[in-house]
């Protein structure tokens, strides 16, 4: 099959993990995968983004597929219910307005940069060699440690579900995949 | 004597598909699509059913079945 300039996006990806490594502040650009599946399922009434577009999903299918880094086992009822799928979407929702908060203390002055990057919402790694100051308030860079943080922990779930079940077993509980899919029934009625 | 003919078909099991788009691009024959980002949809005048798409899909929602042609 002919290949198109979207089907590289893995690439981009991958870089975007790596590019935070040395400079959090592009971080920031991760807001790209937010806000162009909702727009794309806003007024498009489509999952565009995931079917085309999501270099992670592309990611995990090289990885999965291609390199064979996965036992291509069944994933299991209950990661796949509706129970799960909206339970997790929430679940990350409101970490991630627990991150927006904490990122409003340090722009408010209530709280310091926390040069730290947290895995699992739980673990916090050391990341101080990525922020060398910023010419903007120490908020934003709070934003993107917060930012990154998010990423890099579904990546994370993402790789260790493509190991022990399908290579894009995250596509089953992405959050960004449940919420556009929620944003098309509505828009579309859940009969197709 | 009747010639009972049956064909092999994919179907998806729509309450369950979260409509990734995996099957889409495995597909080698465009037989299956993302029906406006809420499930995929078999086109089952094309399908041939060689399994590809039920193989690929991570939510395992795809099965082949045999149906009367």
């Amino acid at each position: 099959m002919k290949k198109h300039w979207y089907d590289y996006l893995w690439i981009a990806s991958l870089l975007y993990l790596l590019l935070g490594f040395f400079n959090i502040l592009f971080a920031w650009l991760g807001l790209l995968c937010f806000f162009i599946p909702l727009l794309i399922s806003v007024f498009g009434g489509t999952k565009g983004y995931c079917n085309r577009y999501c270099g992670r999903g592309q990611l995990f299918g090289l990885l999965g597929g291609r390199f064979g880094l996965s036992r291509r086992k069944d994933i299991p009822r209950w990661m796949k219910s509706k129970a799960f799928r909206y339970g997790f979407l929430i679940f990350f929702f409101v970490m991630f307005f627990l991150m927006l908060w904490n990122t409003y203390l340090v722009f408010a002055g209530a709280q310091d940069l926390k040069q730290a990057v947290t895995l699992l919402w739980t673990f916090q790694l050391p990341w101080h060699w990525a922020y060398h100051g910023t010419l903007f308030h120490p908020g934003v860079a709070q934003f993107a440690f917060g930012f990154y943080s998010v990423m890099l922990t579904s990546t994370l779930l993402g790789l260790v579900t493509m190991v022990l079940f399908k290579p894009r077993s995250w596509c089953v509980y992405c959050p960004m995949g449940t919420m556009t899919q929620l944003i098309c029934k509505a828009k579309n009625g859940t009969n197709p | 004597m009747t010639l009972e003919k049956k064909r092999r078909k994919a179907v998806v099991d729509r309450s369950a598909c979260v409509a990734c788009g995996c099957c889409v691009k495995v597909c080698p024959l465009q037989a299956i699509q993302i029906v406006r980002g809420i499930t995929a949809q078999v086109d089952t005048e094309t399908c041939v059913g060689c399994g590809r798409c039920a193989k690929e899909c991570p939510a395992s929602v795809i099965e082949i079945r045999e149906v009367e042609a």
